[in-house]
Parts: structure tokens; sequence; C-alpha cells
């Protein structure tokens, strides 16, 4: 057989008999059962929460307030003074209370008080107060039915259309951002393990002095090429495994949390690019691993210098939130092609705007691109530095190395 | 055709020179000794010939050629420094690195397992690196350096850290495989080993060459005019003799120039002494590295 197979097929086996792989691959599936599950046995011991009804007292000093004091399950009492209300208050007859000012419809604010600390108002206080105040308001001025539509919030139903004015079959929405989300974050994860696992391994072969009988048998190209290689194989049985679990897994959820599941779909070419992204993804991070192998003597120094790259796989994520917001921002064009996050923020754009073709193209192209420069690069790392046992060189000798090497 | 021949190698590292101008040749079925002290360059020596490292100048050739897929296949390098994968088992290292050697992997298991039972370790052989002593490890290290029948076989300090019983087991392979035909280098800060088993020596100091060739002519050319007795009786005045130098458990004799060791030795047989031991005193590889490194200083 041939030697890169061998240290291929060496490689490939050792890393997915490791414990963290394993757990990694199975974690996925293992999880969303016990999510699945765990709401399962919640929903059945959980009754249907009993309707409290709680009081909230109000001064009314503007005067006029005081009908509609019964708001959904929120009984609205009122006080003539706002010591009256504060005393009550102090004796736990209301837990807050709000004064409207005499100069209320011109000014606007109201005052609540309370016991509790809080960050905000809660929401629902919120609304039942400003119901309260706008049914006072209008009443007799306007026909129940448009209070009613005032106090009601805004109902936006979003109908995405084709350039044909079709209605599109990608419909958008979170639902769409959820499954390539979480890729994603899978694979940034999976691909630190994963290169962690490579700059160990080489680590631990350097300090053994192990590589200089495996350099005895082959080159430094068939190792370097053997071990990356390795490693994407292992990655890909990690995605087919999670890829193969989720359709499962999803029927197993639309039974039981219905309705927000069935609105989860897959972007469109989220399969063929998840699985081009997710494998060039790893050839590059196994390639930058092999790198930072090379030019480190040992494996603790190795992860550290691995850091560096590791980051730049979650830089997509940290800022995922910003893409909902602006979208459109040229910072992710940069971000699709800059090669190491280029993979997490390619998923990440396919469920939130989709991701022009040319820019994929260019995308797909840089990684290409950099895995082979990174591959040559390595190789020739590999050489200069394997005998600098101990001492880590600093990137002025690298660079000038590089050059002679 | 010679197993290894380097001529004229220069490797410098950042400020100092490793290996200067090194050349030397080893033949099949010879058994030849890299010695020098720790930090002589025989290591980056070795790496050199094994292209692990590139040479700034000269060239080293293995069976005539320069080292490539082919001839690593024909050479076994145990290193001086060993480890191996700890979470594998025995039988795993020694098959994965000998499919490295080019073996298939049924012929791989049939070797490995028979070297394993003359090494005595068969009962070992699932057992993970990790679980082995020092000593063990580094059997099967060898086990692994000649399993695929190496022609030519380098071994770095293969005694280092070995107590009696595997020194004693492992210098017999080594013999065993000059008396194969293959070529052996055997490097070693250890000179006394080096007596023991080599045929021919290069002592290199500071990466130069102190001395090379046939390790019986050397030691010829080192032979003093004194001789080493042991024995009951008076010795009374010996022709010839000019000192005597009490040693622990025989005297040193120092002959004149012009007597031989054979007319001593006649004179005290005539005079009825009773001898233990009598015999030129050849200096130690040790002693002649000493006189030599002293001199180059």
């Amino acid at each position: 057989m041939n030697k890169t197979l061998l240290i291929f097929r060496h490689e490939f086996l050792h890393t997915i008999k490791r414990k963290g792989f394993i757990i990694m691959t199975l974690i996925v599936p293992v999880l969303a059962l016990l999510a699945i599950g765990v709401f399962q046995l919640i929903s059945t011991i959980e009754k249907p929460p009993v309707v409290e009804t709680t009081t909230i007292g109000y001064v009314d000093e503007a005067g006029g307030f005081d009908q509609y004091t019964t708001q959904g399950n929120i009984e609205l009492v009122r006080f003539d003074t706002a010591d009256d209300a504060t005393a009550a208050l102090i004796n736990g007859d209301v837990p807050e209370y709000f004064v409207i000012p005499p100069d209320y419809v011109s000014a606007g604010v109201i005052n609540r008080y309370t016991l509790e600390k809080e960050v905000e108002t809660p929401a629902v206080i919120t609304t039942v107060i400003k119901n309260f105040l706008t049914s006072n308001l209008l009443a007799g001025k306007v026909p129940p039915e448009t209070v009613y539509r005032i106090e009601a919030p805004l109902d936006l139903v979003v109908t995405r259309l084709t350039e044909t004015g079709e209605v599109a079959t990608e419909q958008g929405g979170f639902g769409n951002v959820i499954v390539p989300g979480i890729f994603s974050l899978l694979l940034a994860l999976s691909l630190m393990l994963s290169s962690t696992y490579l700059v160990q391994g080489l680590g631990d072969e350097k300090e053994s002095r192990l590589i200089e009988v495996l350099l005895s048998s082959v080159s430094t190209r068939q190792l370097l090429v053997g071990k990356v290689l390795g490693l994407g194989a292992a990655g890909l049985v990690q995605v087919v495994v999670w890829l193969a679990s989720g359709p499962l897994l999803l029927k197993l959820a639309s039974s039981t949390f219905g309705g927000f599941i069935s609105t989860i779909q897959l972007p469109a070419n989220f399969l063929v690019l998840g699985i081009v992204y997710f494998i060039l993804g790893y050839l590059l991070f196994a390639a930058l691993a092999a790198g930072v192998g090379a030019i480190s003597p040992n494996a603790r120094e190795g992860q550290q210098l691995a850091m560096i790259y590791t980051l730049f796989a979650f830089v997509p994520l940290w800022f995922s939130s910003l893409l909902f917001i602006f979208p459109n921002s040229p910072i992710w064009v940069v971000l699709t092609i800059f090669p190491v996050t280029a993979p997490m923020s390619a998923m990440l754009r396919l469920g939130v705007t989709g991701i022009a073709a040319w820019e994929l193209a260019v995308s797909i192209a840089v990684l290409v691109l950099s895995i082979i420069g990174v591959m040559f690069l390595a190789t020739r790392a590999f050489r200069i530095y394997l005998l600098m046992y101990g001492k880590r060189p600093n990137w002025g000798e690298i660079i000038r190395n590089l050059r002679s090497g | 055709m010679l197993a290894v021949e380097v001529s004229h190698v220069v490797k410098s590292f950042a400020d100092n020179v490793a290996v200067d101008d090194l050349s030397f040749s080893v033949a099949p079925g010879e058994m030849f000794g890299l010695i020098g002290p720790n930090g002589a360059g025989k290591t980056t020596t070795i790496r050199m010939m094994m292209d692990i490292i590139r040479p700034d100048s000269g060239e080293v050739t293995i069976f005539g050629e320069k080292l490539g897929e082919a001839t690593k296949n024909r050479l076994g390098y145990m290193p001086e420094e060993r480890g191996l994968y700890k979470k594998l088992t025995v039988l795993e290292s020694i098959v994965y690195l000998a499919s490295l050697k080019g073996m298939d992997r049924r012929s791989a298991t049939e070797k490995a397992t028979a070297l394993l039972t003359q090494t005595d370790m068969l009962d070992s052989k699932k057992k993970k690196i990790e679980e082995l002593s020092k000593g063990m490890g580094q059997i099967i290290q060898f086990i692994i350096t000649v399993i695929h029948d190496p022609q030519l076989v380098i071994l770095d300090e293969p005694f280092a850290g070995l107590d009696p019983v595997n020194t004693e087991l492992l210098k017999g392979m080594i013999s065993d495989l000059r008396d194969q035909g293959k070529a052996v280098i055997l490097s070693t800060h250890q000179m006394n080993q080096v007596e023991e088993l080599c045929d021919r020596i290069l002592m290199i100091n500071n990466g130069r060459t102190v001395l090379y060739g046939d390790l019986s002519e050397i030691k010829a050319r080192y032979r003093g005019n004194s001789v080493r007795l042991d024995g009951k009786g008076e010795l009374g005045e010996i022709p010839g003799v000019t000192a005597r130098r009490p040693r622990r458990g025989y005297t040193e004799l120092i002959l004149d120039g012009e007597t031989t060791p054979q007319q001593v030795l006649n004179h005290l047989v005539s005079r009825g002494v009773v001898i233990d031991r009598f015999e030129v005193a050849t200096p130690s590889l040790n002693e002649i590295f000493l006189r030599e490194a002293g001199k180059k200083s």
C-alpha cells in the first residue's frame, strides 16, 4: 500500500477512536434526543398554569381614569392619595402602584412604585398599564372595536416572493437560521477539537522522537498529507453522523414541539454547501495545525499557537447577532472570503440572507488555494524546525527560514 | 557496494559547526562504531544519513544512491531517545511501523510474533506501550528497527538505560545482524561497548574526525611499552624494566623501549614467578580518546 495511504489509515483510525471525537460526534444526536425527552417530560408533568389574579394599585391625579380596571387577570385598585398607596404597598396589600400625574395627557409621564429590584418593568405590566390608560382615554370617543384594534399587538404576516412574482419556497425567518446556526457552531467546535488532535499528535511524536523513526521510513510530504487527509476523513464521518441523525430527530421533535419546529427549513443548497465547507474547513484547519505542529517544539507550545487560528473560527459566531441586524454589511463578504472564517460565515449567512454565487465561488476558491499554500509551507517548515526541540523560533526567523529553506 | 558513504559533509546550526568535513564509509557485514563524547556531532551525522536534515555541503549515499523511498525500506534506524504511540499495543505499533517500511500486515505480524518469542516478550504483545517498562520498550524499539530485514541498521546509543540482562540480549541480537551480512552502525559515547563489538570505528570530537579505521589496528598503534603483571613470588631486578607502578590488582611494568614483552615473560618464568596474569597493556578507547582530544585542544 502507498505510504501516504498507510499514514492516512492510521491517523483516521487513531482519531475516530479518541474519546473526545466520539463524544463530539455523538453529543449532537444525544443532546437533541435529551432535549426532546426533557420537553416531553415537562409538558406531561406540568399542568396548565392556574390563572392567578394579581392587583396593581394606582392613584389618579389627572382624573377620569376609573373604567376598565380589570385587564386580563390583573385587577387595578384605585387609591385616593399616593400616601395611601405607599402604605398599602408596605403592608403588602398591593405589590406595586403607579401614579397618573395631573399633567399626564400633556407630558405623558407615569410614575411606577415597587418594592422589587428590576432591570426593567415586566412587559405584561407595561401592557396592562398602557391598555388601561388607552381604554380610559378613548372611552366613548371611538367604537370599542377600534379600541380593541389599537390595543392588540401588530400581527405581521410576511411572504417572500421570487423574482417572477411567485411565492418563494424558502421563506426565511428564524426557522431558517436554526439549522445553519447550530451547524456552524458545531463546525467551529469540531474544527477546534480536531486540529488540536493533530497539533498534539505531532508534538508527541516530536517529543518522543518517534518522528525520526517515521521520517526514516516516509517523506515529510507523505507524513503531513496522510495526517491531514486522515483528519479530514474523520471530520467527514462526523458530519455524516450529524446529518443522518437530523431528519430522524426533526421528525421526533415535530411530534413533541409541534408549531415552531414545522417552520424549520433547510436553506437551499445547504446540504451540498454544508458538506463542501465542512470538508474544506477541516482540511484548512488540519493544514494549519500541521504548520503549527511543524514550528512548535512540543505539544504544549503547539496548543498555544493553535489558539490563534481557532479563535478565528469563532469570530463569525460572536458577530452572528449583528448579522441579523446588518445582513448586507460588506464585513460579511470579507468574512465569507477570508479562508479561516469562511466555513462558519458561509453557513450562518446561508440561513439569514443567502450568498451571491460569485461570493461562494471566490470563497471556495480561496479556501482551496489556502489549503494548498498552507500545506506547502507546512511541509517546508517541518523539515527546518524538526530538530529545534525545546526552542521556539521567533516570527522573523520563521519567515526568513521559509524563504531560504 | 558500500552500505554508506559519507564524503566531506559539513553542517552548522546558527552559530556553531556541528559536523565539520566528515568522511567515512561502511561496508556490508561490518560493525561500525561511531564514537565520541556527548555533543560531538554523532546524532547530527546520523540524521544527515537519514535525510532528516540536509548537510550544508558534502554528500551522503546509501547503497550507492541518494536516500529515497526505496532505500528507506532497506534501512533501520533506532534514534537515541525513544518513544512510541503510548496508546497502541505492542503488536499494533510493530505492525504499523513495519508497514511503513513496505511490509504487508500479514508478514509483519508473523515476523513480529517470531521476534517477540525470541526476546521472550510474546506475553506482552497485547499490552499498551505505556504499560511497558523502559527496558522492554527499548527491546520493542529494536524489533521495530530490524523487523523488515534492513541491509543497513543504524543504532544511536542502543544500550543507554538498559539493565545488564537486556544489554546482553541486545548485544547478541546486534552480533547476529553482522553475521547475517548486514552493515551495522553503532553510535555511542560508551566506548567500552564499541571495543567489544565493532570492527572499525570513527571517533569524532567537536564535529571533526579524531580517529578512523580498523579498531585492532588503532589499538596496536596506541599500544604502549608496558605490560600488566599479576603473580606471586619475588620479582627482583628485571632487565629492561625501567619502572614499576603498583595498581589495583596488578603491577604495571614500564619497558625501556628495546626489550620486548616476550623477553620479560621469559625472564619471569625462568625466575619461577607464578603468573596469574600477564598482558601487553593496550590503552582503552577511552584512554586513546582522552589522549587525542587533549592533543587537539
